[in-house]
């Protein structure tokens, strides 16, 4: 009896009883379900919400493969033993600090799917698929596990579950799992340890008395907040060899998974290239606003503002934001208007935060979250736009 | 036959539960998310309303054959305007550092509406005894939710219950802290509060359905 055979037996076995859903999760996620539509008019198409899911996390594991390089190379080069970026060594480090956030992610997600999926009798949807791929991706390689757990706790639970579940949440629960980290533990989210393996501990090393350098990994966008100067050229910032979050720092593989995803009809590039004209724009509002010496070179405000506008596309989570996170079809804007006020409102609001708020030089998360919360008013009006146009229309023929 | 009747009792239990004032009525919530991020602060706010609520429902009921109806609110304003300052003065004589605390909130006792709410819907139309009763029962329950909230928040926002270290110490690192545990600083931030009262709506609701509007 093959794999399937046993898979559909569990699944036969748990009918009727309170687990059914959990097992036919399991079903599910090798497997294509054989249950059918039995009413009304129905379209065939192979691009069902599993299909979907697949598609995004296969566009995310590339910025993850990187991820694990990266932490390994950034480690080593902090730690003065700096090995090649493409070395196994790197790799094997990465992959090692990377797998728990990937395994803590997923299992305490999941069982929260699963746990809900259990008591409100519906079955298990795909939503978290991606979002616990998203999550790893995210947050800086040292964050402590139990964090994390709690954070995915709060994200699935308050983020999605209260809404309904997958395709009735408000706001991008992996965002929504960020944020928490964020304003809970802003400690390991921020500042200049925690994006280097080690570091941290490092740094309690050095307050106990030991007699070590103490390591920074400053992230660029944190350097700048600060008038800091930094060594890396935009060869790097593009292909990612700075430190950052564990999957956002390569630019160049983002663009790819952009690509793939416009290509498979999955992201929307409305979205994408409405956020990167949003940014750019404010960028040159900001470069203009330098040139015309409105603003004192002293000012705290002064580094990031004069930062030339193309680079903010390439430093800090914004292009993993917008790709990933913005182009979220829950929720997104649905109509083509509203999603190019959507996508532009998101890089323009990144880049004003990301100036404006040095505590938070995050700006990408908060920007989308909000125009989340924005995206149902958007439509709105673009529909009733809509509707008032065709209406005049009308008028007009029949008078 | 206990110390009140049956119907007497029920004005006291109904509002702690199944028509309490913040989670049913959804009165008073800008009072629970501002002062809830240490537990004293809610006990002492409690107590607060508790006393105005009390005092001036039995006033209220007293007065209500000679107020006018059409100047009933101001009247209503300055009894409870009076209530709220002796609070307020009873507070910075006894507690300046919590009255320092609950700033503005305090004053702001004025215009929670659940005060003015049970003014004009109970104390308005019912005798001194069971406008007391009623002012003791809806300003228990918003105590008691006022109280749940500021436990889990200064509970794992800051780690102690009325400034009594619970977790240990997070500087020191002993208790939990030497595991690695760490306050959670989003718990003393207002949207905190709100979502941990929707999470106490949620139970109360699943507990009994009956409360679930349509």
């Amino acid at each position: 009896m093959g794999l399937k055979e046993n898979l559909h037996n569990i699944k036969e076995k748990g009918k009727g009883k309170k687990w059914l859903p959990a097992y036919s999760a399991l079903h599910t996620f090798l497997y294509t379900p054989n249950e059918t539509t039995h009413s009304g008019g129905h379209v065939r198409a192979a691009d069902d919400l599993k299909r979907t899911m697949t598609m995004v996390v296969l566009a995310l594991i590339p910025c993850l493969i990187f991820g694990m390089f990266n932490t390994g190379f950034q480690h080593f080069k902090a730690f003065g033993a700096p090995v090649e970026f493409l070395s196994m060594d790197a790799f094997w480090f990465g992959f090692l600090k990377i797998l728990p956030l990937i395994i803590v992610s997923y299992v305490v997600g999941l069982g929260v799917e699963v746990l809900f999926a259990v008591i409100k009798g519906h079955e298990v949807e795909e939503g978290y698929f991606v979002t616990g791929m998203l999550v790893p991706l995210i947050v800086p390689v040292d964050i402590p596990l139990w964090m994390l757990a709690v954070a995915v706790i709060f994200g699935v639970v308050i983020g999605k579950e209260v809404f309904g579940g997958t395709g009735m949440n408000i706001l991008n629960p992996a965002l929504v799992i960020r944020a928490f980290l964020f304003f809970a533990y802003p400690t390991w989210m921020s500042g200049d340890k925690v994006w280097v393996e080690g570091a941290t501990e490092r740094a309690k090393e050095i307050a106990a008395g030991a007699n070590l350098d103490a390591i920074s990994g400053e992230t660029i966008l944190g350097s700048l907040a600060q008038g800091k100067e930094f060594a890396y050229t935009v060869s790097d910032m593009f292909f990612g060899y700075i430190p950052g979050s564990v999957g956002e720092t390569s630019t160049f593989l983002i663009l790819l998974a952009g690509i793939f995803l416009v290509a498979t009809k999955i992201g929307s590039w409305r979205i994408m290239l409405s956020s990167v004209v949003g940014a750019l724009v404010m960028g040159l509002i900001f470069n203009g606003v330098v040139n015309a010496g409105w603003i004192a070179e002293g000012s705290k405000f002064y580094s990031l503002m004069s930062t030339e506008f193309w680079h903010h596309l390439l430093i800090g989570g914004f292009a993993f934001g917008v790709v990933f996170m913005a182009t979220d079809p829950v929720t997104a804007s649905q109509t083509n208007k509203g999603k190019w006020i959507y996508g532009f409102l998101i890089g323009f609001i990144s880049i004003l935060i990301r100036v404006f708020n040095p505590a938070y030089p995050e700006g990408v998360m908060l920007a989308i979250l909000l125009m989340n919360v924005f995206a149902p008013t958007i439509d709105h009006y673009v529909v009733q736009g809509n509707v008032k146009r065709r209406l005049k229309r009308l008028k007009v023929k029949t008078a | 036959m206990g110390l009140l009747s049956k119907k007497d009792a029920k004005l006291i239990t109904d509002p702690l539960a199944d028509n309490n004032p913040i989670t049913i009525q959804v009165l008073g919530i800008c009072s629970a998310l501002a002062i809830t991020a240490d537990l004293k602060a809610s006990i002492v706010m409690a107590i607060a309303v508790l006393f105005v609520l009390a005092i001036g429902n039995v006033v209220i009921s007293l007065l209500r054959n000679i107020i006018p109806s059409k100047i009933r609110i101001i009247v209503q304003l300055i009894v409870v305007a009076a209530l709220v300052i002796i609070v307020d003065i009873i507070l910075k004589a006894f507690a300046y550092e919590l009255s320092k605390t609950l700033s503005v909130f305090v004053g702001l006792i004025i215009t929670n509406c659940i005060i003015m709410g049970r003014f004009e819907a109970f104390a308005l139309a019912n005798g001194p005894w069971r406008s007391f009763l009623d002012g003791i029962g809806n300003s228990l329950g918003y105590g008691v939710i006022l109280v749940i909230v500021g436990f889990f928040r200064e509970l794992l926002g800051s780690g102690t219950l009325l400034g009594i270290k619970v977790l240990g110490d997070p500087i020191e690192k002993t208790g939990v802290y030497a595991y690695g545990y760490e306050n959670n600083g989003f718990m003393l931030l207002a949207p905190m509060a709100l979502i941990t009262l929707g999470i106490i709506i949620w139970v109360q609701r699943s507990r009994n359905k009956a409360l679930i509007e349509n």
